[in-house]
């Protein structure tokens, strides 16, 4: 499988921002388990204040089942749109014997949630500040457009990035010509930005069938909504 | 056809509508179809159009019901509460025979309710809403692809019928993600010889307005009007059925819940039950027709909604209760289990054999 290939993950603290919908959410989930699955302490925070629904709590099972403290605002999910973190999110930033993901909402708007951590995180510097994108996203169809919204989700986050998480996909009708489709715009962006390309995110099932360096498959949630076509 | 996006329902609206040539968005935000305003926002600059974030619902409405007399395409767009703080501008773009686009994302009422989605809004939306008698064409989408293309239709129909056009959506509708097609041909050119921009001199000025002072001409322009209703409830009604043709039992259900109930209906017919579905697109004008005929043909109905039961009196009337029409609902937010319609299935088939 092409992820068993992927090395160990270096940092303590890894950042999933990125322009809005792009698929963080999906991908920190999945970066919280591999963490765990190299057999670390796994912290994750829902730090997104700008969507009301599809949060990482929809993860809370598979998340408890691996053991993996998920922490979520207390009205996540509810039905009030109250976009308050809880002060256990200091927890990620002030006790470092723990590996963590942040999962922070989309666009500038969202990345603001951000800065009240960025001097915590900065001065411990042991962080990797992810860049998630998709390139079949409406207002993100150019290596420009996404490196545009890089640049206002860094100044509002107040972290500069460090690497790129790559996710172009179609959702449930994604194929492999479709994800290899974006590689050339991915590695411009690269170019562009002077950052690496840390993972190429694909479905799981599509991992084997896509020749790229660092794939990381994702498993992602069943919905009740999805058809069977 | 133009490249596959991935795009949230509430975006593929925005975009649909800029599509379809809309170049003025009034609105004030809402969750759950707040990316509709903020998309609006970022892309109306762009293409020289108005994005204008008004001091509240009422005020949006009532800037829509401006620029749809000035003959531009216009929306607005909101949920529930919001929807309901629209209704009097809705009551007179409708007096007033204009086209316009108003948007319900809808969430758990009533009152402020709950954000989370909801098909409670449905009388509100198909008989009337405001004030006087009135329609508006309503369009139910179910997945975001129909998002985009109701959303182009909704304006078509609005310009045939002078007629205010509701999008009826809910917010999982609103936030879920799939790939859709935009298309990339321009919006038909419609001319609008009533639109108030200007005489130049050169002909009489037109009015744009719903107060008559004369109770008869009140009366000839409701005539008029139903007149046209009629028309639309000849020609306009959208429906799609899945597996009917042998059905015994048919489900019924729009939007999100017509997702859930196909689902529901496929592992019926595993479980060797004849049922099938019918999904109204349009809710007004009801597919009464289709529906009609299926009430020859099956044992019973089942209407799945995410409300208390509004649908469902449509369906009786529909069918003039020939047969029995079970509900299967979940309300505040909540959304039924294909697991739950499957069990009202076939409580239906044992109960009605």
């Amino acid at each position: 499988m092409a992820g068993s290939s992927l090395s160990a993950m270096a940092k303590r603290i890894y950042l999933l921002a990125g322009h809005y919908g792009s698929g963080k959410t999906n991908i920190a989930v999945n970066l919280a388990l591999k963490l765990k699955s190299e057999g670390k302490a796994v912290r994750i925070a829902d730090l997104d204040i700008v969507n009301p629904y599809f949060r990482t709590k929809d993860s809370a099972k598979v998340l408890e089942e691996a053991g993996i403290e998920l922490i979520s605002p207390a009205f996540a999910n509810t039905n009030v749109d109250l976009p308050a973190l809880p002060a256990a999110v200091y927890s990620i930033v002030q006790q470092r014997d723990f590996y963590a993901v942040m999962d922070i909402g989309g666009d500038d708007r969202g990345a603001y949630a951000l800065g009240r951590y960025a001097p915590a995180i900065l001065e411990e510097n042991n962080y990797e500040m992810c860049y998630v994108a998709n390139f079949y996203r409406p207002l993100t169809p150019t290596p420009q457009d996404a490196l545009e919204i890089m640049q206002e989700v860094e100044q509002a986050a107040g972290i500069p990035f460090t690497a790129i998480i790559h996710n172009s996909n179609l959702g449930n009708s994604t194929d492999a010509k479709a994800v290899e489709a974006t590689f050339e715009k991915a590695n411009e962006l690269a170019a562009l930005s002077g950052l690496p390309i840390l993972y190429t995110a694909v479905r799981a099932d599509l991992a084997d069938k896509i020749s790229a360096e660092n794939i990381l498959p994702l498993h992602l949630q069943e919905k009740y909504y999805d058809i069977e076509e | 056809m133009a490249e596959k996006v991935l795009m949230k329902g509430n975006e593929a609206i925005a975009e649909a509508a800029i599509k379809a040539g809309c170049r003025h968005y009034f609105g004030y935000p809402i969750t759950p179809q707040t990316e509709i305003a903020a998309y609006m926002a970022k892309r109306m600059p762009k293409i020289g159009g108005t994005f204008l974030q008004a001091e509240s619902e009422v005020s949006a409405i009532n800037m829509v019901y401006g620029v749809a007399g000035a003959g531009f395409r216009v929306m607005t767009s909101s949920s529930s509460p919001g929807v309901s703080l629209k209704q009097e501008g809705i009551s007179y773009i409708a007096g007033a025979d204009l086209p316009a686009l108003i948007v319900n994302v809808q969430r758990g009422g009533p009152g402020l309710g709950g954000i989370q989605p909801s098909q409670s809004d449905y009388f509100q939306a198909t008989k009337g809403g405001g004030h006087g008698e009135y329609h508006l064409i309503v369009l139910a989408p179910a997945s975001v692809q129909e998002m985009a293309d109701l959303t182009i239709k909704a304006f078509d129909l609005a310009d045939q019928y002078h007629v205010p056009t509701m999008l009826l959506a809910d917010g999982t509708m609103g936030q879920m993600m799939e790939p859709v097609e935009l298309p990339d041909t321009p919006p038909a050119e419609v001319e609008k010889p009533w639109a108030v921009r200007g005489t130049e001199g050169k002909r009489p000025h037109n009015i744009i307005n719903s107060l008559y002072l004369d109770p008869e001409l009140l009366e000839k322009t409701n005539f008029e009007r139903f007149e046209r209703y009629a028309k639309i409830e000849e020609n306009e009604c959208m429906s799609e059925s899945f597996m009917m043709e042998d059905a015994e039992y048919c489900v019924v259900a729009f939007g999100i819940a017509a997702r859930v109930a196909k689902n529901a209906v496929v592992a019926a017919r595993k479980a060797g039950l004849k049922v099938g579905l019918i999904r109204p697109i349009t809710l007004w004008p009801f597919p009464k027709k289709v529906l009609a005929e299926a009430a020859e043909q099956v044992k019973g109905f089942l209407s799945v909604e995410l409300s208390m039961g509004q649908m469902i009196e449509d369906i009786k009337l529909a069918t003039a209760c020939k047969k029995p029409v079970e509900l299967c609902c979940r309300t505040g937010g909540m959304i039924p289990t294909p697991e739950q319609v499957l069990e009202s299935i076939e409580k239906l088939a044992k109960e009605n054999q």
